[in-house]
This record gives C-alpha cells, structure tokens and sequence, in this order.
C-alpha cells in the first residue's frame, strides 16, 4: 500500500465508518431504538471526520491529497486507491453534513410493513460509504464498479421502502443508470487499451490517464467522451433522459429522495468536471455546444415542467432538473468563475434543495402522506414554521441573494456569458420561472383560506405520523375546522433544519471559505483541459502550474 | 461633463465615523433576526425594538451627514470594504459601501420616513395578532433597502434590490389567508424579476466587458467602451428600473400592491423602494451621462413620460382610495425617471422630486390609512365624503399633501414637479415640445384626480351614514391616536417646507456623486413655464370641483361610462395584455410539455430500453414479480455482464 501527503488515515476513516455503521446498525436492527442511535452515532461521526479532513486539507497544495492505493488486480493494473481533490472534499462534507439530518428526519417515519429501522438506515450508511468511494477513487476502473454498486442500495431503498408505486420506480431507476454504466464501461475499456498502445501496459489510474488520453485524437476522443457523458447525464440527470428522476424521487422515501436528488445526482456532474474536462478536452470543446443545448433546454423545460405537477415530490424533481441545467452550463461554459459556481452549485443544491425536500416531507407527513398539492392549503395558518422554513428553503432554491444558492447561480451566469452568451440570457431568463413555481407552491399550500383534503375534514387520514419525540408545537383549535392532529414543527425538526438554515444564510453571505476551497481545483481543471479564462485581470486570475 | 467621468480617481478609502457606516444595515438587521428568531416570547416589546433600531439608524445617519458635509466637495466620494464577497480569479465582488452624498441622501429618507411609519404603525397594527413579525419585515426592509443605496457595486446592489423585493413580497402578502393579497404579492415578486433580469444581465455585460462590477472601476472604464456595450447596459439597468419603480411596461403589479397595510404602501410602495429605480439611473450617471448613451437617455424619457400619462390617466378613473394614489405614484416616479432621463439637466431634480415626493405621497398614505382605519377598512372613496370634520387632523395634514402634490405655489411640489417641467422643455427641438407638453398634460390631469379624491373623501356629503361596512358594522369615524397622528403631522411639515428648502442645496450638495447641474434654457422661459404649470393645475382642479363638488355622486359606480372611462378603470388593458401576451400561453405551453413529458419522451425511453432488454413483455413482467428477486437478478445480471465483457477483452 502506498500513501502520498498527510491524513490518509481521514480519508480512509471516512470510507470505513459508514461502511462500519451498515454493518453494526443492521446487526442491531432488532431494537429500533439502539439501532437508530447507532446509525445517527455513526454518522454524526462521518461529518466530524469530514471537517477534520477539510481542516487538513490545503487548498493550494497538490490536486490530489489524503490518497492512498493498493493493488487490486495487478494483471490489469486495477488498483484501490483514493484520494480528494477540492472538489470530491466538499461533496464528501455535504454527505457528511446531510446523512444525519435524514436520519433525524426520517427518526419516526412509518415504514412498510415488515421492515425495520435498522435496514433501512443501515442501507443509508453503506449507500453513503459507496458515494464517498465514487468522490474519492482516482483509478477509473474502481470508479466504474462503485458508480455501478452504489445503484444497488439505492435500488432497496426506492424499492423496498418506497411508496405505491415503488417497485416500477426502482426498475426505472436501475435500468437507465445501469444502462448508462455499461455504456461508459466501454469507454473506460477503451482508455485502457489507448494506454496500454501508448505506454505499453495498460492502467486504469487516473492521473496517468490524463495524461495519455489527453492527446489522442479528436475522433477517438469523441467516442471515449460520449461514453462517459450518457452515463453521467443520465446520473445528474439531463433532459431529455431525465424521466426516471420524477418517478424515483415521487416514490422514494423522504430521506432517500435528499440522498437521490442531493447526492447520487451529483456524481454525474462531478464525472463532467474529473473525467470529461481534462481526459477528453478537444471532446469537450467539440461537443460543448451540445451540452449547452441540453442544459439550457434542461433549465427551462424543467421549471415549466415543475410548474405544471401535482405531486409535490414530482415537483421537486423536477425543480432540480432545472438547477442541474445551470451546474451543466458552468461546467461547459469553460471559465473558472462559471465552472467554481457549478461546484458550490453542487453543494449548494445538495443543502437548500435538501431543505426544501425534508420540509415537504414534513408537510406530507402532517397531510396522512398525501403529497397531492391540491389536498393542500392556508396551512401557514395552521403551522406559521412550517411555512417559514418553506419559504427559506424556496427563497433558496429562486436564488434569492443572501442565500448560498444565490452565490453559486450568480458564477455560474456571469462566468458563463463571456464565452456563451445566448445559453446565458435563455437561462438568467430561467430565473423568472424559478420565481414563479416557488411562489407558486408556496401559495398553494401555505396561504389563502384553510382548505384541502388533508387539511379540513372530520376524520384525519391516517394517525399522526409526526411529534412522537417530545414534540413543542401548538395544538390547533378545532374551531378553525382543521384535524387536531396537525402541529408545528417540533424540537426535532427544528434540530433538522437548523443547522441548514444557518448554512444557507452563512454560505449566502460569506461564501469564501468554500470558494477558496473549491476554485485551486477548478483552476487546474481548466488547465488540464487547457482551457484559459476569458476575463483576464492583472493582478487576481487563474494559475497553471 | 468631465466632472462625472473622472469621479472614479476620487473615491477614497472611509475613516473615522463613516467606517462604521455597517452599523446602518446591521441595525434593523438585527432588529429583524430578534424579532423572527424570539419569536412569540418578543410579543410584547417588538415593536419597540424594532422601531429603535430603525430610529438609532437615522440618528446614525445624522451624525453621518453632518460628518460628510464638515469635509471638502472633493472628499465628500468614500467608499467602506467590509470583505470579499464572491471573489473567484479576475471576478472579485466585494461586499463595501459606498457613503456619499448621493447614498447619504436616501439613507437619510429610509431611515427618516422608515422611523415615521414605524412609528404610525405601532398604533395602525395594533389589533393584529401577528403585529411583531409586521414590525421584522420591516426592519427586514430597511436594512435590504439601506444596502440597496449604500453597496459599492453593481452587485450589492442586486443584493439589496431583490431583499427590499423580498420584504415587499412578504408585506403585500401580509393579510395572507385571502387569496388576492397572496396573488398579488407573487405577482409584484414576479414582474420586479423580469427587471431584475434585465439587471442580472447589465451586470453579466460589465464583467465581461470592464472586469469588474465595482462601481469604482465600471464608472473609469464606462468611457471606453464602444457604444453598442454602453447603450445596451443602459437599456437593461432601465429594464431593472421598469421592474422595482412600476414603470412602463412593467407597472401593473404596484397598484395590487395596495393589498398589504396601508403603512406598507407609504413606505414601501410610495416613498422609498419604488424610487429604487431612479437612484439606480442617478447612481450610473457616469453612463448615462455619455455622449455614446444618447440612445438609452432617449428611452428613459420615452418610458418615463409615456408612464407619467398612463398612471394619470387610470388615476382619474378608479374608486379604491389607495389604488388612485398609487396610480398616482406610478406617474409621479414617471415623472422623476423622466428628469433622470434627461441627464445632468435633469438628474438633481430627479432626486429632489422623488425626496418631496417622499413626503407628501408618504402623508397622504397615512391620510389614507387614517381614514380606513376609522372607517372599518373602508376604501371605496363612493362609500366615504364628508369626513373633514370628523377627523380633522387627518383632513388637515391631508389636504397639507395634497397642495404639495398638486404644485401649489411654494409648497413642496412646486418646486420639485415645475423643475422637472422646465428641463423637459429645456431639451429644445421637438424633443423639449413632446417631453415638457407630455409634463405639463401631466400636471393637469394630476390636479383633476386628486381634487376628485379630496371631494370624493372628505367634502361634500357623508354618503356612508346609511350604509354598512362589509362585515355588518355600521360606520363610526372617528379621528387617530397620536402615535398615527403625530407622523402625519411631521409628513405635512415636510411636504409644505421641503421642497423650498431641499431645491436650493441640494443640487451642490449632490454634485461630487452625479455631477454638477447642467442649466439649459428651452424655447420658454422658466417663469413662464412655472405660471402655466400654475395655471394648468388649477384648470385640473377646477375641472374636478365642476364635475365632483357641485352635485352628489351615486355610492355604486355608475356602469355605463364611456370608453376612455372604461379603458382607465381596466387599467390601460395593461393586466389583459400580459395574460394575452405571457400568462395563457405560458399555461398550455406547460400543459402540453407535462403531456409530452409523461408519454412522449418517457414512452420513448422506455421503448428503447424495451427494446434493449428483448421484448417489451420482458420488461413488463419484470416489473410484476417480488423486488428482491428481480434486484437480485440483476446484481448478478450486471456481474454477469462486467464479467463477460473482461473475459472477452483480455482473455
């Protein structure tokens, strides 16, 4: 085993403890109680361990940093090894930073008949170790085969613990991202033999990669790119293979949809920015104008798709189809401020749109689960937190300067128009819908007088499923017509939403600790994939080295 | 000319009292976290608080100006850096302020008339459960609207022109269990985002073609640019201005902003944040000073004078006591977008019109407030009359701001609106005919609309006496407590003395931000022009008392009017043209594409992977049978596969 740098140990800690905290939590899953405390206890400790890893790492050291590597199937020169960059470093933080939150939130949840608590978070936790594993390998090879296994915890998730309609959303979800795999399987295949004609022997580690690859030429390069770029648009997921987002996101678990949408979507994006940009750069450049394309088409078409839903959780899904759409445009628009906007756009969904899912999740679960938003309304009435946090986590997602989303929304757009102007313009325009279905689903469900079916009437739908665990929230009087088992948020969920709260205004109005954190790996993206900044300043810009 | 260019080189770096210039965005901030994050337990003192730390501001404020104005004209620039806010290679937006005369000035409004309304509204809210999360976003809304004017770039700016969008939002909105205050709370959020569009992309434009959106270097660099680039950021900041000013194209959401509480409406929807969009033009004087941005001038002038007439006009036809004055602001900022349109023959009166107008439009609001406050909720002026003697303080401070508006001889408005007037001619050739003829219609039909509300309100008969509010109480009116009086009172002292004041120092004053006043002289004289306006105004008002004052107006409006009648009361058709135009086929668009999406595309996808897979009864039976087997089947599938496809490789 080879290490390289200081802190390897932090990286392999944070592969191990969740993988750790599968195992104890489903060993204990025979007690709900030991089991979730296990599982919050495990993952609590993941998010320490990430920061301790934040604070070692430097940001203008070199790219790859806690790495360490041992051989895996030396014939083919597969090899485990892992490393962080800027980028995999702040992903594998927000993991951190959300697994427990879902867990909390998901604390007293109702599960289908027969399941325990302990399978369920101890599938969260290895879903978690696998999605770490995806940031942090720098051989292709193992990068492929954990892209493919992380499918499969997510896949019980969706298809076990999901609702009506699960088991079809599950195969959907399996099909195309596995399908997508095999796809980029065969590129990744490929790169091998580029490498083994140019070095002689073959590999799959990443940086050597680079390197070769880098040079082939641009016909071989358009098909190693597009390889890989159907496996990851179906992952982030762009239009017009983003079906199988709606129905996944619709059926899963509350908790599992924030996993989904916040993190395994992001490991499409993040394959842009690692494996497209500096293995395939005359590729990219070919091709940029086909993903622009996708990704302002995925802007529009997924606010206006999000303002004509139903079901809030389909909403949702596709309110993110339309943020992947601007994280697309950063990353191809080929300027380090668009591309530093598309990362912190990546964390920075993860968090507000994280929020805004566990939020509806809480309106869904005070509504006897019904997550039709006509079964809605007046309910600011009724809970006056609930329907603040709402309006936080929406005010977010609309990019509302003073919150982080705005920050990243704001580099991605002014970063982008120098070199893609007409994309930029289309998608800015993009803003007004954001407005519009935020506004939109806030009014319906929090304001105007109190109706709704899971709101009004004589018996409640289902027993409440919320404030179990000493809950503080206020008992409604009957006299407003509204079912008694309707209450604000409880300490609980307040311990859930606040530490997001805090981020989304933190991040919103100092944003330079990640940045300063993000733009040295953005920086020698760019210079890999040789790319220069198309705003130049004499003092402050991008430095190859 | 020159002068504007080369302000950039005399920004300095602030010192001594202005560095803690952060105390002024920190204090309502504050004031606005306690009170939303107490919660409940702030119940009792929230509004104090909240009204100190407004007032501490202004005090601040105060003591800021006077600072300011102990230093020369040449160091009266500076500039305050808190920290970097979003910097990423060549893009470094810095989060600083900019204290100078110009931003001094309308701190020196918000916190003013914000202490005020403040004020007012501890008693106008007091029988509102929720009275302390009012007084939060309103502190909410000075501090966004503070940083609005203090930012030190372009940026910044934004930031505090989508808060005060916020706050505006959550106070229109205020009264939310009926469904027409939450409408019309989006839709002010919405039309105020298609101009912040239009700013977003300005910004976009400047990085690109100046590197930065700091005011300092824009304003040194704007002069290199080619035309093309001056005149479309020119054009998109004016799109910025139509969105938060309700300017034409974009002024049908304010007068549904009428939905919130009356104090909301004088403070926000009167007095400051709607004048947001002449600060921003006045702020980028250096651009629109250029002689390359002679084309964007043209189009502020057209806008401006084009929704000076349109607010007029519909002002002459409605009924609700508040949608009439805000009409009436939409043409007064008409009014004050056209001055700054004019350049530097015009941006000083730009300012002095929309500081007067700060006064005597936020009186007569409170006027209003103080009238349905006593009249239960009442708006419909038909409804109203007669009033004057039942309240007479609110009569008196009233009609204080109504001479102001109207431009009786040496009260506030007259000084301001006459100005504004006589640059308009001042710009000679058709141009000076088109704009100061379209100015002084203007002026007329203003005096026609608000003699009609005076009478309608507060002369003639009391036609409520038999009437019943809509909740079946019957009408006792009856004068405010001090707490609403008293600002009312301060608002007429301003709106009579003001503008005599204001007009003789505060273009010097202005000058090191916006550039000295360019005084040109049109084809009239200004005396001459001041004696038509005079005279105009009184043909207006007089025309109003003939038609209103000599016979008794019915309570229900009469049905059968004529066409410009009816033309006025739909709002120009202004509401039906964006549903034409926007809102319908904006609906079935999305129907279509949430009918394209569930069975075109995915039925397509599916189809292929149908095909992929065999047979598309393959796939249906997978998705028939237990999850964990076929979950199972596929795991070993895909081994199966990654297996076969190695062995193939490399055996």
């Amino acid at each position: 085993m080879t290490t390289s740098g200081t802190g390897s140990w932090l990286l392999a800690a944070l592969l191990l403890l969740p993988l750790v905290g599968a195992a104890v939590v489903v060993a204990l899953r025979g007690n709900d109680r030991t089991a979730k405390l296990a599982a919050l206890g495990f993952s609590v400790a993941e998010f320490v361990v990430a920061l301790v890893s934040w604070a070692n790492f430097e940001p203008g050291g070199a790219r790859l940093q806690q790495s360490f590597s041992f051989d895996w199937i030396p014939a083919f020169g597969v090899h485990i090894s892992f490393a962080i960059d800027g980028i995999a470093l702040v992903m594998i933080a927000v993991i951190g930073l959300l697994v427990p939150l879902v867990i909390g939130a998901g604390w007293a949840d109702k599960l289908p008949e027969g399941r325990t608590k302990g399978g369920f978070f101890s599938l969260i936790l290895l879903e978690q170790a696998l999605t770490v594993g995806v940031f942090a390998a720098t051989d292709v090879f193992l990068f492929y085969v954990l892209f493919e296994i992380m499918l499969i915890p997510m896949y019980f998730l969706i298809g076990s613990y999901g609702g009506a309609r699960r088991q079809y959303a599950a195969v959907k979800f399996f099909l195309y991202s596995f399908l997508g795999g095999l796809i980029m399987l065969a590129s990744v295949i490929g790169c091998y033999v580029l490498a083994g004609d140019e070095l002689g022997k073959g590999t799959f580690d990443w940086a050597t990669l680079v390197q070769v690859v880098h040079d082939a030429p641009l016909s071989t390069q358009i098909w190693l790119f597009l390889g890989f770029f159907v496996a990851f648009a179906i992952k982030a997921p762009l239009v017009p293979v983003h079906t199988w987002l709606p129905d996944a996101t619709a059926e899963a678990p509350i908790g599992v949809a924030v996993l989904l949408v916040g993190i395994l979507d992001k490991v499409g994006t993040f394959g842009f920015l690692r494996y497209l940009l500096p293995m395939f750069p005359l590729a990219s450049k070919e091709l940029a104008p086909l993903v622009l394309v996708l990704a302002v088409a995925g802007v529009i078409y997924g606010s206006l798709l999000a303002t004509g839903q139903r079901d809030m959780k389909r909403f949702l899904a596709y309110v993110s189809i339309a943020h992947f759409g601007f994280i697309a445009l950063g990353i191809f628009a080929f300027s380090s401020q668009a591309m530093t906007g598309s990362v912190t756009y990546m964390i920075n969904h993860s968090i507000a749109t994280g929020m805004l899912i566990l939020v509806v999740g809480m309106v869904i679960s005070r509504g006897g689960g019904s997550s039709r938003v006509a079964d809605y309304g007046g309910m600011a009435k009724l809970t006056p937190l609930l329907a603040g946090v709402l309006l936080i986590a929406g005010l977010s997602s609309l990019s509302l300067p003073g919150t982080n989303s705005f920050v990243s929304e704001f580099l991605v757009l002014i970063g982008s128009y120098p070199n893609a102007p007409v994309y930029t313009i289309i998608a800015t325009v993009g803003m007004i819908f954001a407005a519009l279905y935020v506004l939109w689903l806030y009014q319906r469900i929090m304001q105007g007088p109190l109706r709704g079916n899971a709101l009004v009437g004589e018996e409640p739908l289902a027993g409440p499923s919320t404030g179990t665990a000493g809950g503080v929230g206020t008992l409604v009087d009957s006299a407003v017509g509204a079912k008694k088992a309707i209450l604000d948020l409880n300490l609980r969920e307040k311990a859930v939403l606040a530490p997001l709260i805090l981020l989304i205004v933190g991040l919103g109005l100092f944003p330079k600790p990640v940045l300063d954190t993000v733009t040295p790996t953005v920086d020698a993206t760019m210079c890999a994939a040789g790319l220069v900044d198309p705003v130049q300043s004499a003092e402050r810009q991008l430095q190859c080295p | 000319m020159t002068g504007t260019m080369n302000l950039a080189a005399e920004v300095q770096q602030a010192s001594g009292v202005a560095s803690m210039a952060w105390l002024l965005l920190v204090l309502p901030a504050f004031g606005a976290a306690v009170l939303l994050i107490g919660g409940k337990r702030t119940d009792k003192w929230g509004h104090l608080l909240g009204s100190a730390t407004v007032i501490a501001a202004f005090v601040y404020g105060v003591v800021l100006f006077l600072d300011t104005k102990s230093l020369g004209a040449e160091d009266r620039l500076r500039d305050v850096h808190l920290f970097d806010w979003i910097p990423v290679n060549a893009l470094d937006v810095e989060f600083g302020l900019r204290v100078d005369p110009l931003s001094l000035t309308f701190v020196l409004l918000i916190t003013g008339v914000g202490s005020l309304i403040h004020i007012y509204s501890i008693g106008y809210m007091s029988d509102d459960r929720n009275r302390r999360r009012f007084f939060a976003y309103l502190n909410l809304f000075v501090a966004a609207m503070l940083l609005l004017v203090l930012g030190n770039g372009f940026v910044t700016l934004y930031f505090g022109w989508e808060g005060v969008g916020l706050a505006s939002y959550l106070l229109i909105g205020w009264y939310q269990d009926k469904d027409f205050a939450a409408t019309a709370a989006k839709k002010a959020f919405l039309m105020n985002r298609v101009g912040d569009v239009g700013l977003a992309l300005a910004i976009f434009i400047m990085f690109k073609t100046m590197g930065s959106t700091q005011y300092d270097v824009v304003f040194a660099q704007i002069g290199n640019q080619s035309t093309a680039t001056v005149v479309s950021i020119g054009i998109l900041l004016l799109l910025g201005a139509c969105g938060k000013s309700g300017q034409f194209p974009l002024q049908a959401w304010l007068p549904d902003a009428m939905a919130g509480p009356t104090p909301v409406s004088a403070l926000i929807h009167a007095a400051t944040m709607v004048t947001a969009g002449v600060y921003l033009i006045a702020r980028s004087s250096p651009l629109y000073s250029l002689p390359q941005a002679e084309d964007a001038r043209l189009v502020v002038m057209i806008v401006g004078a084009v929704t000076l007439l349109i607010g007029c006009v519909i002002g002459c036809a409605y009924d609700d006591f508040k949608k009439v004055l805000a009409y009436s602001t939409v043409s007064q900022i008409g009014y004050m977008i056209l001055a700054v349109g004019l350049g530097p023959a015009g941006y000083a009166f730009g300012i002095l019109h929309l500081l007067t107008h700060g006064f005597f439009k936020a009186g007569l609001f409170l006027g209003a407030g103080s009238v349905m406050h006593g009249m239960n909720d009442e708006g419909n002026i038909r409804r109203l009359g007669g009033l004057a003697r039942k309240m007479p303080i609110t009569f008196v401070t009233w009609t204080l701001g109504y001479l102001a508006l109207i431009g009786f001889p040496f009260l506030s408005g007259y000084f301001s609106k006459d100005a504004i007037i006589a640059a308009a001619f001042s710009e000679g050739g058709g141009r000076g005919w088109v704009f100061g003829g379209i100015a002084l219609l203007g002026a007329g039909l203003t005096a026609f609309y608000m003699t009609r509300l005076l009478i309608l309100v507060f002369l003639g008969k009391p036609r409520w006496e038999n009437l019943k509010s809509e909740d079946g109480r019957a009408y006792h009116p009856h004068e405010s407590g001090w707490t609403m009086t008293l600002p009312m009172i301060v608002l007429a002292v301003g709106s009579v003395g003001a503008g005599a004041i204001l007009s003789g120092i505060l273009p010097e004053w202005l000058t090191p931000s916006i550039g000295e006043l360019v005084e040109e002289h049109g084809p009239l004289s200004h005396t001459l022009i001041a004696v038509l306006t005079v005279a105009i105004s009184a043909i207006g008002a007089a025309t109003a008392f003939v038609v209103f004052g000599r016979r008794e107006q019915p309570v229900t409006r009469p049905a059968r009017v004529s066409f410009p009648v009816r033309a006025a009361r739909a709002d120009l058709y202004g509401n039906h043209l964006n549903e034409a135009l926007f809102a319908r086929p904006g609906v079935w668009l999305t129907r279509f594409l949430v009918f394209v999406d569930n069975r075109g595309v995915d039925g397509l996808v599916n189809g292929i992977a149908a095909g992929l897979g065999g047979s598309s009864g393959r796939l249906r039976r997978l998705q028939t049978g237990f999850v964990r087997s076929y979950a199972l089947s596929m795991l070993g599938g895909s081994i199966l596969v990654i297996a076969a496809l190695l062995m193939v490789r490399f055996a």
